[in-house]
């Protein structure tokens, strides 16, 4: 077995002045401290990357700036999949024995350390340098391509994506962390500046700077547990030219691994923690994941079964498109929120009853996924 | 590259071409130029020049772009495109284009390189 024991988070936003070192290091102590640990008993570490200080050791950069000497440690990249691919790494590793507390971490100043056209660019490098690269694709237009093929297929418009983007505004105004505070409507998003269309600014996440980091354990050290279900990943193409049908993506794959490997149905889940770097993105990947049938997610925002107070609250701190967006530890934020939710500490976001999580998250162009289910032990 | 012949230039390296690569052994067709066959792994794909015709599978009209060069074409649309050949790529294509409409290739300048561009059939 093996149990997420801290969390931390920053707040997303600008933090002028901080390195990707800094971030992480302010949310490494923060997991470390909540879960009762000190340092020294740290023997493992996982980090992501920062587009803004590449290196080719992070995570040796990481410790030795840190102060811990681990037993095991590298980085991971797997773009927006990464937080949860290392938690699943880190879960194998405490199963197997490896380490006993692995600290997962992502940091990074992309929004004040590089300009948005850096940050952009170095994005839309996930295309292929020779076939795609070369045409001027962005990381919207890459996600823009796939949804005019969704809308398409599925009968989708721009005001039913639009209502993600409201809908993680709304639960965004309820964080003290979040990058953004003020209210918007669908019409806002309509009215919002083109970007890659269908897309527009509103249903793009932003760039942020930020940290998240979680601490994976053998044993519980406090009294709620939060314990690794099962997990799986899916990976079919890199290059959107290259992906699969729209109904023989990735997430429909780990979900199916994952639900295989721990018995776990659909119907059991009580919290969702899914990956919304677009409003298409979280549109199609409810409905891949089987939270919503094919087409009716949106119908199921305006419902109100994604909400707070719902049948299905899903990412109640905002999630990328309000919360922000850091790179790797953007998507850990979502664990992070899903984790205060399962112990009862998520002060007036706090839902009924979140005792069985499903968390997903997808890097590239729908390229890369990892489905990871928790639960809560007493 | 096939038979040991040299590869056929094409808008990848300036050439006002669209090449795929075809596999001998198990028929696969592929865009992305490799030795080998990416679905069965066999040596040396034949390589052979498209007709440029095609149907709309996605399209995206960028409004947005990341530099100054890629920026003075604002609004250009990014297309998807599926081949009569079979196989499928990544192109521009005339901003009120529609999923499912049939196209042609040509070529045009962008940020200072040839990029095939499709516009519809003319019936």
């Amino acid at each position: 077995m093996s149990f997420i024991t801290g969390v931390g988070l920053t707040a997303f936003g600008r933090h002028e002045g901080s390195s990707s070192l800094d971030l992480m290091s302010k949310a490494a102590e923060l997991a470390i401290a909540d879960a009762g640990l000190k340092r020294s008993e740290i023997d493992g570490i996982l980090c992501g990357y920062s587009t803004v200080a590449p290196h080719i050791m992070l995570a040796t950069v990481f410790a030795e700036h840190f102060g811990i000497r681990p037993a095991y440690t590298h980085a991971v990249q797997v773009g927006g999949a990464t937080g949860l691919a290392m938690t699943m790494l880190a879960h194998h590793l405490v199963e197997a024995g490896i380490a006993k507390h692995v600290l997962v971490v992502g940091g990074e100043n992309r929004l004040t350390g590089q300009s948005r056209d850096a940050s952009i660019l170095a994005l839309a490098q996930v295309g292929h340098p020779d076939y795609e690269v070369p045409l001027g694709p962005t990381i919207p237009a890459y996600y823009g391509l796939v949804a005019s093929r969704y809308m398409h297929e599925y009968g989708v418009t721009q005001q039913d994506l639009a209502e993600f983007a409201v809908l993680m505004r709304r639960h965004a105004l309820t964080h003290p962390g979040a990058q953004f505070h003020d209210a918007i409507t669908v019409a806002d998003v309509m009215a919002s500046k083109p970007v890659a269309l269908p897309l527009k600014l509103l249903d793009c996440c932003p760039v942020s700077d930020g940290g998240a980091a979680f601490v994976v354990s053998r044993e519980h050290t406090g009294e709620a547990g939060v314990r690794v279900l099962g997990c799986a990943q899916a990976h079919t193409h890199q290059h959107v030219t290259a992906a699969p049908a729209l109904s023989e993506l990735g997430a429909e794959i780990s979900i199916a691994r994952a639900k295989a490997e721990c018995g776990v149905a659909i119907s059991d889940v009580r919290y969702a923690g899914v990956y919304d770097s677009f409003t298409i993105t979280l549109a199609m990947l409810l409905e891949d994941l089987g939270l919503a049938g094919r087409g009716e997610a949106a119908a199921q925002v305006r419902a109100g079964h994604f909400s707070r107070d719902g049948a299905m609250p899903l990412n109640t701190h905002g999630g990328l498109l309000s919360y922000g967006h850091c790179g790797v530890g953007g998507a850990m934020a979502h664990l992070v929120e899903t984790h205060l939710q399962m112990t009862g500490r998520a002060g007036h976001r706090q839902v009924r009853d979140a005792s069985i999580a499903l968390l997903h998250g997808d890097g590239g162009v729908l390229s890369s996924h990892v489905s990871m289910f928790l639960e809560r032990m007493r | 590259m096939s038979n040991g012949k040299p590869a056929l230039a094409d808008w990848t390296t300036g050439a006002e071409a669209i090449v795929y690569q075809s596999c001998a052994a198990c028929g696969n067709l592929q865009y992305f130029r490799r030795s080998f066959c990416v679905a069965c792994g066999a040596p040396d794909p034949a390589e052979q020049r498209a007709s440029g015709e095609a149907t709309v599978y996605a399209t995206s009209l960028v409004c947005r772009a990341a530099t100054p060069e890629t920026r003075a074409h604002v609004p250009y649309n990014i297309v998807l495109v599926d081949t009569v050949e079979g196989f499928r790529m990544m192109a521009h294509g005339d901003n009120d284009l529609s999923i499912g409409d049939k196209v042609t290739a040509r070529f045009a300048r962008f940020a200072g390189r040839l990029v095939p561009y499709f516009a519809r059939t003319k019936s």
